[in-house]
């Protein structure tokens, strides 16, 4: 799949970025999720050899596992993998019948259940260099042998949750970690595959040339969200943080190209398609503003795909000859 | 002049390199001919020879007695040996009233109607001629284009757009026909705006075909009013009313005609057999047939009687070098697929297909995963994705409360289809449900019509019979108590 390919740079990079752990981890959810793919085919009588290789459930593990944080422990991994391929796919009958956005089920279940761990995140210490885990050290980290809490250390949007919230001013709060270039190149704290926003971008532009996704969503998504977050920002700079902060601190990009383009829980038309961009977009914006949760992007495309059955009802092209309500034209 | 876009459709892959540049070639005569007296839309055609009876090239062979009809020509002078069923690449895949003809080999023709003076004739004179000469629309839609030609009786109308559009891939008689015979096609061209009253002619070709643009170009120096259009290579540019939007900017409602929006369409090969019927006479007895297709030996662009079985066309191809995997009359996209080669040359028959291997889509289907490629390339603006779905739950209502009636079965949803889902035959599935409901749904209210006036009919006499005794027995009593008076 090409989706897989497209995501390869950034997850590379975060490999690299966050060394063996996030490589251990990686692994153990693209393996759990394709054991438990078989065995729900299995049990739900499908044919094994073609439903198994047909990718959906690779993108899917690969999508969480660049959503968890790069140390989490094992279990994480494969309790998100059985959340996101049972419950998130399976239930609903299968590839092309859920609602909802697997990989945004587990992680949505995984945030709430597991605070804790799904939280802790680490500073870069990219693979080679001194501070790295080794090989066994990161095997250690991920069976849980070692505390990882004192190197844990906030994300950007985190902090800036938990600074305004003690009524510290945006610029208080980030001083040092203002740093936009670094955040779109990745290196800052957050999950494994979410930071690089550039490559994501390039793996976006190339799925949307080689038409496995338009560009509808992707587009009316950041456009919106850049257009909120710069007019909350004139309005009071104190409180609400510049554009580059949501554009590029978080998993906005992750969740542009590959999240919110799911096919199966996104609109089928133009037309809805940009609707549900530009909605998710301001959705993000509130949910990471005003709620508890700093990194809401995985809520917010839950949310926009419970509606997505009412903005395909109501949002259809106009029929050929047809007025917008469906009317014959009349001639004039 | 402006091109304009149309709505969705598709870039396809061509593959019309294998007969491109194969001449039209003259065949000799097969051993039979099954004349089919459907080869059109509407009524069947009525046979008015006998078995045994000798007929001459070009002799009415079957009338039609029905607006909506065409009469058959006798292809070839010969013998009829039988009239009865037959299988023909109808639709419907069932077999119709069929004659078979044995080809005497004379080839010796019968005595044709005298040729016109289109300067002088008048509308009627050449729309009859057409309707006589048994001409269809010979794009595949096989409509009686003498209907066509008198529209401007109906409707106000500016424009003939003739369709050498050709955009089904493989096909290429048209390009042929406009390379080779591009100086009679106009003149035929000519003939069908004296017939519509119309003063311009558009003939649009798709950009794919630079010779046969410039053959038609060359061949329309002469006529000021007929201009040569190259129009974009984009999947359906073919449909009628696609066409007429790209040329015009303008949608024909839905229902409507293009004569809406003063605009008939008619295609290439058809003004080609309007030449021929309206300068010579002669009726519609041949046409150019594509036959092509990785199965075939040889593919080439044969000129072939009527009636000639497919299985002659590919014997004369060099026969097939593989077994085909799919077999099909017409273009790939919205072509008729055959159970084998039993089947003869009709009039819409503009291809026969024999397709193997890569050429054809035999993986397995997927469950769709919305991805809305198919929204994105429908023409006709509709969610090819969300009919499919409501129609695999028997929700055929549901399919046509959004639109599947306005779909035009071209086919680009399959095309693109990830999925490999067959969408299209879905639609139309459900638009002959539909048909078959609205034909109940009007006899129903026909019976239902004639018992209530059947019923009141009954009333009625029941009141006058009562009337009639009540009457009677008054005057009963009238008389009894006079009697009893006197």
């Amino acid at each position: 799949m090409l989706v897989m390919a497209a995501l390869t740079p950034a997850t590379a990079y975060g490999f690299y970025l966050f060394g063996w752990p996030s490589i251990f981890l990686f692994i153990i959810t693209l393996g759990s999720a394709f054991l438990i793919e078989v065995a729900c085919l299995a049990i739900a009588r499908r044919s094994i050899s073609t439903f198994a290789f047909d990718g959906s459930a690779m993108v899917t593990a690969w999508l969480l596992a660049v959503s968890l944080p790069p140390w989490a422990p094992w279990w994480i991994a494969v309790l998100g993998s059985a959340v996101a391929i049972i419950l998130g796919k399976h239930v609903y009958g299968g590839l092309g019948q859920n609602i909802f956005n697997p990989a945004m089920v587990a992680r949505v279940v995984l945030l709430i259940s597991f605070p804790l761990e799904m939280t802790t995140f680490v500073q870069p210490v990219p693979l080679f260099s001194e501070a790295a885990p080794s090989f066994m050290d990161g095997l250690s980290i991920v069976f849980g042998f070692t505390n990882i809490d004192a190197m844990s250390s906030a994300s950007v949007l985190d902090s800036l949750k938990a600074g305004i919230g003690q009524g510290a001013t945006v610029n208080e709060t980030l001083s040092d970690d203002y740093a936009p270039v670094r955040w779109m190149v990745g290196t800052m704290v957050g999950s494994m595959g979410e930071g690089a926003a550039l490559l994501l971008m390039i793996g976006g532009l190339v799925l949307i040339f080689m038409r496995i996704i338009t560009w509808y969503i992707p587009v009316s998504m950041l456009l919106s969200l850049a257009i909120i977050a710069t007019l909350f920002n004139l309005i009071d700079g104190r409180t609400y943080p510049d554009v580059m902060v949501h554009l590029f601190a978080g998993a906005t990009f992750l969740t542009a190209f590959f999240i919110a383009t799911d096919p199966v829980t996104s609109p089928m038309s133009p037309k809805g398609q940009l609707f549900f961009g530009a909605a998710l977009g301001i959705l993000l914006y509130i949910l990471r503003t005003w709620s508890v949760y700093p990194e809401a992007a995985s809520f917010a495309v839950l949310l926009m795909n419970a509606v997505t059955p009412v903005i395909d009802r109501y949002l259809r092209p106009r029929i050929f000859g047809r007025d917008s309500k469906g009317d014959p034209l009349r001639m004039s | 002049m402006e091109i304009f876009n149309i709505h969705g459709g598709a870039k396809l892959d061509g593959r019309k390199s294998l007969t491109a540049d194969q001449k039209i070639q003259d065949i000799p005569l097969p051993g039979v001919l099954h004349v089919p007296l459907q080869q059109h839309i509407g009524v069947p055609a009525e046979a008015i020879v006998h078995t045994g009876d000798h007929v001459l090239k070009g002799q009415l062979i079957a009338v039609n007695d029905s607006p909506v009809s065409a009469p058959i020509h006798a292809p070839t002078s010969g013998t009829i040996e039988r009239i009865g069923d037959h299988p023909a690449p109808h639709p419907s895949g069932l077999p119709v009233l069929t004659v078979t003809l044995i080809p005497d080999g004379k080839d010796e023709w019968a005595e044709l109607p005298p040729a016109l003076d289109v300067d002088t004739a008048s509308q009627e004179e050449i729309a009859n001629r057409v309707s006589e000469a048994g001409i269809v629309g010979m794009g595949g839609a096989t409509f009686p284009s003498a209907i066509k030609l008198n529209l401007g009786q109906r409707y106000d109308l500016e424009t003939l757009v003739i369709n050498g559009a050709e955009c089904e891939p493989y096909l290429t008689c048209d390009d042929r026909l406009m390379q080779e015979r591009s100086e009679r096609a106009v003149l035929g061209v000519q003939a069908m705006m004296k017939a519509l009253g119309v003063k311009k002619g558009l003939i649009a070709i798709e950009a794919n075909k630079p010779k046969a643009i410039q053959a038609m170009k060359e061949a329309c120096a002469d006529f000021s009013n007929i201009d040569v259009v190259d129009v974009p290579a984009r999947y359906p540019m073919g449909s009628e009313k696609h066409l007429v939007q790209a040329l015009t900017g303008k949608e024909t409602p839905a229902k409507g005609l293009t004569a809406d929006l003063g605009v008939v369409v008619h295609n290439v090969a058809t003004a080609f057999a309007v030449y021929e019927a309206v300068y010579l006479g002669i009726p519609l007895i041949k046409r150019v047939v594509t036959v092509s297709g990785k199965a075939i030996a040889k593919p080439a662009n044969y000129d072939a009687p009527i009636g000639t079985p497919l299985e002659y066309l590919v014997e004369l191809s060099g026969g097939l070098r593989v077994q085909p995997q799919q077999l099909l009359m017409g273009g790939p996209m919205m072509g008729q697929p055959l159970p084998d080669l039993n089947v003869p040359v009709i009039k819409g028959s503009a291809a026969l297909l024999a397709l193997v291997g890569d050429e054809i889509r035999n993986k397995a289907v997927m469950p769709c995963i919305g991805c809305g490629s198919c929204v994105i390339v429908c023409p006709a603006g509709l969610l090819p994705l969300d009919m499919a779905s409501r129609i695999q739950h028997d929700d055929v209502t549901g399919a046509d409360d959004i639109g599947v009636r306005d779909c035009v079965s071209c086919g680009s949803c399959n095309y693109v289809c990830p999925s490999h889902i067959p969408l299209v035959q879905y639609f139309n599935y459900a638009k002959g449900h539909l048909k078959e409901r609205d034909i109940e749904t009007k006899n129903q209210e026909r019976m239902k019509t004639l018992t209530e006036r059947r019923k009141a009919r009954e009333e009625r006499n029941q009141r006058l019979l009562e009337e009639k005794y009540a009457a009677r027995e008054r005057e009963k009593t009238l008389a009894a108590s006079s009697g009893t008076q006197t």
